[in-house]
């Protein structure tokens, strides 16, 4: 912002090392629109350069100092003034003094900590960014660049299933499973509903996946639910004894993974709400958590994720062929 | 556990259903009737009764047949009983219809025909919905209404 043309004013351009081999992951702004950024990890280090275009040639710029900060932030929305920064780093680029010509400066942020994933939301959003500095007298220049991190995690060690049985006493009993309780984002969630008891007429019944944001601590917490998918499971009216697959993929969902207690200030949690649904529109439900996390890319060629379906398909057939002669 | 790209999508195990449990009757069959509305009386002092024919094979109700006689401020009875002692959001019952209870009407007022067939049809809805909600089955008022042979309008409320 320069006075009545007077003075000297700068534009400030970032642009990273890497930027022409880094991946870009997609993610979603505060409205609602999709963009790219570049893509980071915990640990990685974080470099680039910093290009000062001075506006009017010929005339110099005095500055207070150039500096270079890598900022990590959780911005809750009800609160905008206070930004909590989890990692804060800078990197003086230039002393105070003028600068006569445009400038490039370079920076190196070494294996930076980048401990949460990004995350936009209802209300909050935790951000990380580049932020270079010009500081002058009267009005500093300076420009932000995000970028997006991901969290990945390896297969959980311990990952057993959800079973459980529940109801309405003399009305309704069925007993739950889904096959596990730790789910990649593009993993599939496979279960079944059993009825041990039937005594009310059932129209249909549905699976829903349910996202929990919750901002704020003690008295002041505040929970916003939204229901990010409804699949329907069953079409009819059961009977006692009969057993309702589920098979739902993930993949096709908006999700992040389940983030608990981010530095004190937010959670996103992930539920399944199991909804039956009786003739007269009434609805009977059972929520279950379930742990969301990113897993990392492995690729495989086609023809070897082929060959790994089709052996655990013939396996199971012949064991069921053979549990089918043993009974005869 | 080696990791693979391909989910693993295959139907978890389940017990083989019993083929008379599939065949069988269902548990749920409730199956309520409101018909034959009788206009009975004179002049003003005139009031419709309809049959209210209930057939279940539920456990709660003591009868698995019954029959009875009600009036439409039974059911209103009912509606109040229902709305006092249990936590249910009740539905709603066919109107009350006070302007054709005023005189100088061209027509039968309430003892019209179209009106009883509408009203009869909504009692029928009405008591439908509420005899399958399973904390409406637990209210002693219930089933006093559809398998006692009249109301006791001084009788204790209280859970089956």
């Amino acid at each position: 912002m320069s006075f009545f043309g007077f003075g000297q004013t700068a534009e400030i351009d970032i642009v990273l090392s890497d930027a022409e081999t880094r991946k870009k992951a997609e993610h979603k702004t505060e409205d609602g629109k999709k963009d790219k950024y570049f893509l980071f990890y915990d640990g990685e280090t974080v470099s680039g350069k910093v290009n000062v275009t001075l506006k009017t040639p010929g005339k110099r710029l005095e500055h207070n100092g150039i500096k270079i900060e890598f900022v990590g932030q959780i911005e809750l929305y009800y609160d905008r003034g206070n930004h909590h920064e989890f990692v804060s780093l800078v990197k003086d680029l230039a002393r105070p003094g003028e600068l006569s010509q445009s400038q490039t400066f370079d920076f190196e942020f070494t294996h930076v900590e980048k401990p949460y994933e990004s995350y936009t939301g209802q209300n909050v959003k935790l951000r990380y960014f580049l932020r270079a500095t010009i500081s002058r007298r009267l009005n500093d220049i300076s420009k932000e660049m995000d970028i997006v991190v991901q969290t990945l995690c390896t297969y959980p060690e311990v990952n057993s299933s959800i079973k459980m049985e529940v109801g309405i006493e003399d009305c309704l009993h069925i007993e739950f499973e889904y096959n596990k309780s730790k789910y990649h984002l593009r993993d599939v969630i496979v279960g079944k509903i059993y009825f041990l008891l039937v005594r009310i007429k059932i129209k249909h019944m549905e699976i829903d996946i349910i996202k929990r944001e919750t901002t704020g601590t003690g008295p002041s917490v505040y929970h916003e639910n939204d229901t990010i998918a409804k699949y329907e499971i069953m079409d009819g009216a059961p009977v006692r004894g009969e057993s309702i697959p589920i098979r739902l993929f993930l993949a096709g969902y908006e999700l992040t993974p389940t983030m608990r207690d981010i530095n004190k200030k937010f959670s996103v949690r992930y539920y399944l709400n199991l909804v039956l649904i009786d003739e007269e529109e009434r609805r009977y439900f059972k929520q279950q958590e379930i742990t969301l996390w990113r897993k990392g890319d492995i690729v495989r060629s086609m023809s070897q994720q082929a060959t790994i379906a089709t052996q655990r398909y013939e396996g199971s057939n012949s064991a069921s062929a053979q549990a089918k002669e043993e009974s005869n | 556990m080696s990791e693979a790209t391909v989910a693993d999508t295959r139907r978890l195990n389940s017990k083989p259903q019993d083929l008379t449990d599939a065949y069988g009757p269902p548990s749920n069959f409730l199956e309520i009737d409101v018909y034959d509305p009788q206009t009975i009386g004179v002049g003003r002092n005139r009031f419709t009764t309809y049959e209210v024919r209930m057939k279940t094979n539920l456990p709660i109700f003591k009868l698995k047949e019954s029959c009875v006689r009600r009036r439409y401020s039974d059911f209103e009875w009912l509606k109040n009983e229902l709305e006092r002692d249990s936590k249910i959001v009740v539905p709603p019952l066919p109107g009350k219809a006070l302007k054709r209870q005023l005189p100088f009407r061209g027509d039968e007022g309430i003892f019209e025909e179209s009106f009883i067939e509408e009203r009869r049809a909504g009692l029928e809805q009405f008591i439908n919905r509420i005899a399958g909600h399973p904390l409406a089955q637990n209210e002693r008022c219930l089933h006093m209404f559809l398998q006692e042979e009249s109301i006791d309008r001084n009788y204790i409320p209280g859970k089956v």
